[in-house]
């Protein structure tokens, strides 16, 4: 309950804030402190210095940017979740965003940071690989893009830098359309997940054109379920295809067994929830 | 920071989270703390009108911004009619979750003026409560809803009302 | 004389809630003592290990530390007082060894608690490991001991019909069940059930401020105790101290559930460490250290076999359990499990055998959860009369109503010799199948199967047993006779009508959320005919209150609101000596209602209580002999403990994918006998099933091979939200107890105790069409659906 010491900084500018992280190795960025301040609390994880960017202007926003939509790093996950704009581009990531946490954590939490933690089981990071999102990376020297799918590399860790921050994602409008189902830790939609699955489908003339699906809670990381992805693109979006979709959920992946799962059964609600989550998708395309 | 209205200030480490800065620098006891890893809810404050958890929140971060906390809510000693239906509806026993699940409630009825029993019960997820099994706090918010809306709350579950 | 009673039965909003809803309420830890320090503790990470080391050195040498302390400094006080001490008592800071993980090691004392956890990192503690044994099976093997000075982890076994045999002779029921057995149409059901582990979460962690004054040779404690006054009794017994030198108050308590229903080793230590200082000390458990620092609840796997006939008859029913006493034993730990063999049989007429062994683990102890041992006990009857209905194809309601009690059978003794006092068992299911559409139920839940849908119906019945209770039984525990107080669980109740005319009401119970101070003022004033408004209720206060038991086993309003019942008739009959006095009539033809007293027939003439109270505080005013002064006290110890019971119904749809379970409907019909308020009454069964419902769907205390608690935290060991339940649709029956004047029996634990088997009865009957018997709570969907493949094949 009682963090260890650490200095504590609150720039009024991406500059400064950058300029701290690149002179203290040890520190950590904290939007939200929805993940990071119950680690520092248990002692679990306790930084140097905690660079506080909440007061950073101009990062708050959702925006349209004509080919994509932008979701800067102070955003609320109750933004993501109730955005128009998010809604229409990527409803996966808007409900991914909708079942985070819960009302208080929502007003607080960022998706940014959500997305930065890298939680094996959190929502908002199969919502963002679905949509295909970029994230926007800055530090001292300069921004750089990282794909979605580049950006979980493995359990809480991100392809972040130390010095870098997570400055905002821009999801690209590719048309189509989304949708995120989950079981929660709780049942229903409620708490981590204990598997999920998001999907986007774009199609055209009867045909799958194009699809992304990611997988969270399954795997060591929120990832993209490739087996089903191949299955899928090209196939007609038949019942039949979607089954066949999500029977490759799991191809490639190393699904962890935990509290809440043994391997067959996170196997098993993988495909579920890709043949859940596709539907839904195929509805809204 | 602004605390129920009034300017304070103090100073302290880096590390004091917010609750701990209400409770043991402001003696403003009425935010409890039930955990750790922000769970319970029972820290609900409002910052800057928003319902946060003051355990999630390191004091600094609340510099500058405007706090409310459940010894602040009823104004001019009028009870707000989230805790007039706690009371009137039995939406409490031990009490201790209480002023979270006020704080947590009253921003609900902010926003949402007429919240169906699902929009309720899900507003209500992280405000955990071990004793009512949130039957009658979900009575308590709609009797304040209809309060706030100027209407005549629906009558108590019970039978023999004597006062 | 008649009472006014129109308080009793009625709703009145809560007095104590004002306070609390302006956070205005004051717990242990909003009470700031001046110059208190903050204690810490070094726990342990090991569930089995021999201490080699401690060294302190460092965290001694930091600033704002004040003090750390380890079993060298403690050892004369002994190992922590438990009032049933079979098995190990705890030291008070592990001596050598530990024996489950979050024993505490050492304990800092700080300026505040952010130095006191950086002194506790700082303490550097040489363990050597060993095995560790958790499973119960494992452990009673004795394969591997816990304690090496106990002769076997087994510390004893409860058997259904010699629990007390020199006092109570009750037959064997075996050689009839064996009998049964025999016939050629017997049906025997057999299941292995767990009934696991839980943490009972009160959300108000436990916090205790000590502070000793060696000037008037006083120890002040604040605690968040369901039993102060025991709790003074201990610390006076350890520090050789008489027990009015020792002042404990538990102000708001913020839910208790019976974690707090114990003496701590903290509690005790913060006290000497107060002495040692000359400064209060304050400590208070954060949520993750009260996993393993407060006690924990249930912990049984059990062996339940049903003997019936193909018609519905039962003719045995045997229940073989192991109960997990964790490593060491505190207040009632051993004694858990014979509250369930009292109820063991339930509302039914039947041979019932019943066999608990006591075991030891490497684990946190276990005693009183909300039910403690009854839930259990109830659990494995109810979920086996499921399995014999469905297997002899046989409505499990008709299958309950064929073998339960008869009304004209009460009081009935049951299969451990003692008398269920009185019931009307039929007239309460059949209320309860009105009142959910049962045959309505039936019929949807048909056409949801038709159409491929997984809906189910739990019913579930329970007796319990509670108002603790009757003096004889502290002849075998039941009292505080340990913490040298040597009493029964008699209730307590002063009550005073002040010079001013206003009431005091003083108990020796508590309220952890159940509303005394409301209850005890419309007994009060039911009694007296003053205003509830005029009646302070003052509890939790060992200075106060001549006796406190402490709140309980469902005992308050029974016991307790009886003592204060009878104290309060005493005062009322004084009081007409003085109104008779006062208006020239006879006392027996005076009445009291509406804040005075009038003479019968006279509606006009009133006196009020203030005229009253002048009279009894300046006795020269009132009738010769009077003896001045308007209090009194009463001790009440009933001649029975109390049985209620009731049904329950659950309604749940299972989605056989994921295994999710939803929740649709939950009906209770309870009968508590006579109702003081509904409202409270309601709130207790309310909160009561959503223990049960998180027992049955969410809630794991999950302790891996080593010994580890994987489930400490709420991020893993989840409580039910606002968003998991329903509402609940409650009736009642009122089946009044002659136990007591007031005809009350308790209300506490019954929601309980009720509703754990309801769900899961309810789960199994969703997916019987699936060929599932049974799955082990909690019923979270990676259970159900892995029975529904173990099922499937």
């Amino acid at each position: 309950m009682y963090p260890r010491e650490f200095d504590y900084v609150a720039p009024a500018s991406l500059d400064e804030a950058l300029d701290a992280l690149a002179a203290n190795p040890g520190a950590k960025v904290m939007s939200g402190g929805m993940s990071l301040l119950p680690l520092m609390k248990m002692r679990l994880f306790s930084p140097e210095m905690v660079v506080d960017i909440g007061r950073i202007p101009g990062l708050d926003d959702i925006t349209d940017q004509e080919d994509h939509i932008a979701i800067g790093a102070l955003v609320r996950h109750h933004q993501t979740a109730t955005s128009a704009l998010v809604a229409e581009h990527a409803a996966a990531l808007a409900e991914a965003a909708a079942y985070t946490g819960d009302n208080q954590v929502r007003r607080r939490g960022t998706t940014c940071g959500s997305l930065a933690h890298a939680d094996i089981a959190a929502d908002q990071p199969a919502g963002a690989l679905a949509a295909g999102a970029t994230m926007v990376a800055a530090s001292k020297n300069g921004k750089r893009e990282i794909a979605a799918a580049d950006f979980f590399v493995d359990t809480l860790t991100s392809a972040l830098e130390p010095d870098e921050i997570l400055v905002g994602i821009r999801i690209p409008k590719t048309g189509g359309g989304s949708a995120y189902d989950k079981l929660g830790r709780r049942g229903g939609h409620s708490d981590y997940a204990v598997a999920g699955a998001a999907a986007w489908v774009r199609k055209s003339n009867g045909t799958v054109e194009d699809a992304r699906i990611a997988l969270t809670g399954v795997g060591t990381k929120p990832m993209l379920a490739a087996g089903s992805m191949e299955a899928f693109i090209g196939s007609d979006g038949s019942a039949a295809a979607i089954a066949a979709a999500a029977d490759r959920a799991t191809e490639g992946v190393t699904v962890l067994e935990d509290l809440y799962g043994s391997e067959a059964y996170k196997a098993h609600l993988a495909r579920v929830f890709v043949a859940r989550a596709l539907e839904q998708a195929l509805a809204r395309a | 920071m602004t605390v129920n209205g009034k300017a304070v200030s103090g100073s302290v480490e880096p590390r004091t989270l917010l609750v701990h800065f209400l409770r043991e620098d402001l003696l403003l006891t009425g935010t409890h703390v039930g955990c750790e890893s922000g769970y319970c809810g029972a820290c609900t404050i409002h910052l800057d009108g928003v319902p946060t958890k003051s355990c999630m929140v390191l004091a600094a971060q609340a510099d500058g911004c405007d706090v409310t906390t459940i010894e602040g809510l009823a104004k001019n000693g009028d009870l707000h009619p989230v805790q007039e239906g706690f009371w009137e509806r039995h939406g409490l026993q031990c009490g201790f979750c209480t002023p979270g699940m006020i704080m947590s409630a009253a921003g609900i009825l902010a926003e949402n003026g007429s919240p169906t029993e699902a929009e309720i019960r899900h507003g209500l997820e992280g405000n955990l409560c071990r004793c009512t099994g949130y039957h009658n706090i979900v009575r308590a918010v709609e009797y304040a809803a209809a309060k706030m809306r100027g209407e005549e709350p629906a009558p108590p579950e019970w039978e023999t009302d004597l006062v | 004389m008649s009472t006014t009673t129109s308080a009793l039965g009625g709703v009145i909003r809560r007095k104590e809630d004002p306070a609390l809803i302006r956070g205005r309420g004051r717990y242990v830890d909003d009470i700031k003592r001046t110059g208190e320090l903050a204690a810490a503790f070094v726990r342990s990470p090991f569930a089995n290990a021999r201490i080699n080391s401690i060294d302190v050195s460092a965290a001694t040498a930091m600033a704002g530390v004040h003090a750390v302390y380890t079993i060298d400094d403690v050892r004369h006080l002994g190992p922590l007082i438990a009032q049933v001490p079979v098995g190990k008592l705890r030291p008070l800071l592990a001596d050598g060894a530990v024996k489950h993980v979050g024993e505490a090691v050492a304990m800092v004392v700080a300026d505040n608690r952010y130095i006191a956890q950086d002194a506790v990192d700082a303490i550097f503690v040489d363990y050597e490991p060993l095995e560790a044994v958790v499973d119960l099976k494992d452990a009673a093997s004795d394969r591997v001991k816990v304690h090496d000075d106990l002769d076997s982890n087994v510390l004893l076994a409860w058997v259904g019909h010699e629990w007390w045999a020199d006092v109570i002779a009750v037959e064997d029921p075996r050689p009839k069940i064996e009998e049964a057995k025999q016939r050629d149409d017997a049906v025997i059901v057999e299941l292995e059930m767990v009934n696991q582990r839980l943490i009972p979460v009160a959300i108000e962690p436990r916090s205790v401020v000590a502070s000793w004054n060696e000037g008037y040779e006083r120890f002040e404690v604040y605690s968040s105790s369901q039993i102060p006054h025991a709790l003074g009794g201990a610390i006076a017994k350890t520090f050789g101290l008489a027990s009015n030198a020792v002042h404990v108050r538990a102000p708001e308590v913020g839910g208790g559930f019976g974690c707090k229903l114990n003496v701590y080793p903290d509690e005790i230590l913060v006290c000497f460490a107060s002495m040692r200082l000359h400064r209060p000390v304050r400590f208070t458990e954060t949520r993750r250290e009260s996993a393993v620092s407060t006690i924990q609840g249930r912990g049984w796997v059990a062996t339940a076999t049903l003997t019936g006939t193909p018609d519905g008859r039962i003719l045995g029913y045997e229940l073989r359990a192991l109960t997990d006493m964790g490593a060491y034993s505190q207040n009632f730990t051993v004694a858990i499990p014979l509250l369930g063999l009292w109820v063991s049989a339930g509302q039914y007429d039947i041979p019932a055998y019943f066999e608990a062994k006591c075991v030891v683990t490497n684990t946190q102890t276990t005693d009183a959860y909300r039910g403690a041992g009854r839930p259990e006990a109830l659990y494995y009857i109810e979920r086996m009369i499921d399995a014999y209905a469905r297997e002899i194809g046989m409505d499990p309601a008709e299958v309950r109503r064929k073998n339960y009690w008869k009304n004209d059978q009460f009081p009935a003794v049951n299969n451990t010799g003692l008398a269920i006092d009185s019931g009307d068992y039929e007239t309460n299911l059949d209320k309860l199948l009105e009142m959910a559409d049962y045959e309505g139920l039936k019929r949807m839940q048909a056409e949801a199967r038709a159409e491929g849908r997984y809906i189910g119906i739990g019913l579930s019945t329970y007796l319990e047993i509670c108002g603790f209770g009757p003096s004889v039984l502290s002849e075998i525990g039941f009292g505080w006779n340990n913490y040298g107080l040597p009493s029964s669980f008699s209730g307590s109740g002063l009550v005073r009508v002040n010079p001013d005319g206003s009431a005091t009401v003083i108990i020796g119970t508590g309220p952890s959320g159940q509303g005394h101070e409301t209850t005890w003022a419309q007994i009060a004033s039911s009694v007296l005919g003053i205003t509830t408004d005029k009646i302070r209720v003052s509890h939790g206060d060992t200075a106060e209150s001549p006796m406190g038991v402490g709140t309980f086993g469902s005992r308050s309003a029974a016991v307790d609101g009886t003592a204060t019942y009878e104290a309060a008739v005493k005062v009322r009959d004084k009081a007409a000596e003085i109104a008779a006095h006062l208006m020239e009539a006879a006392p027996e033809d005076i009445r009291f209602a509406d804040g005075g007293a009038h003479v019968v027939g006279t509606p006009g003439r009133v006196v009020t209580w203030e005229e009253i109270a002048d009279v009894a505080y300046r006795p020269h005013r009132g009738p010769d002999g009077l003896d001045a002064g308007l209090e009194a006290h009463a001790v009440f110890s009933p001649g029975n403990a109390t049985w209620p019971f009731g049904s329950h119904i659950a309604v749940v749809e299972v989605d056989p994918e994921t295994g999710n379970v939803e929740f649709l409907r939950y009906i209770g019909i309870d009968d508590c006998g006579n109702v003081i308020n509904p409202m409270i009454v309601d709130g207790q069964v309310h909160g009561g099933i959503a223990q049960g419902v998180g027992q049955a769907l969410f809630e794991e205390a999950i302790y891996d091979d080593a010994g580890n608690l994987l489930s400490g935290s709420l991020i893993d060991y989840p409580i039910p939200t606002a968003g998991d339940l329903p509402s609940f649709e409650l009736g009642r029956t009122v089946t009044p107890t002659d136990v007591n004047p007031m005809g009350v029996k308790g209300i506490g634990e019954a929601g309980t105790i009720g509703s754990a088997q309801t769900i899961v009865n309810a789960v199994v009957d969703a997916l019987a069409p699936l060929g599932v018997k049974h799955i082990d709570m909690p019923l979270r969907p990676r259970k159900v659906w892995q029975a529904i493949q173990d099922a499937r094949g």
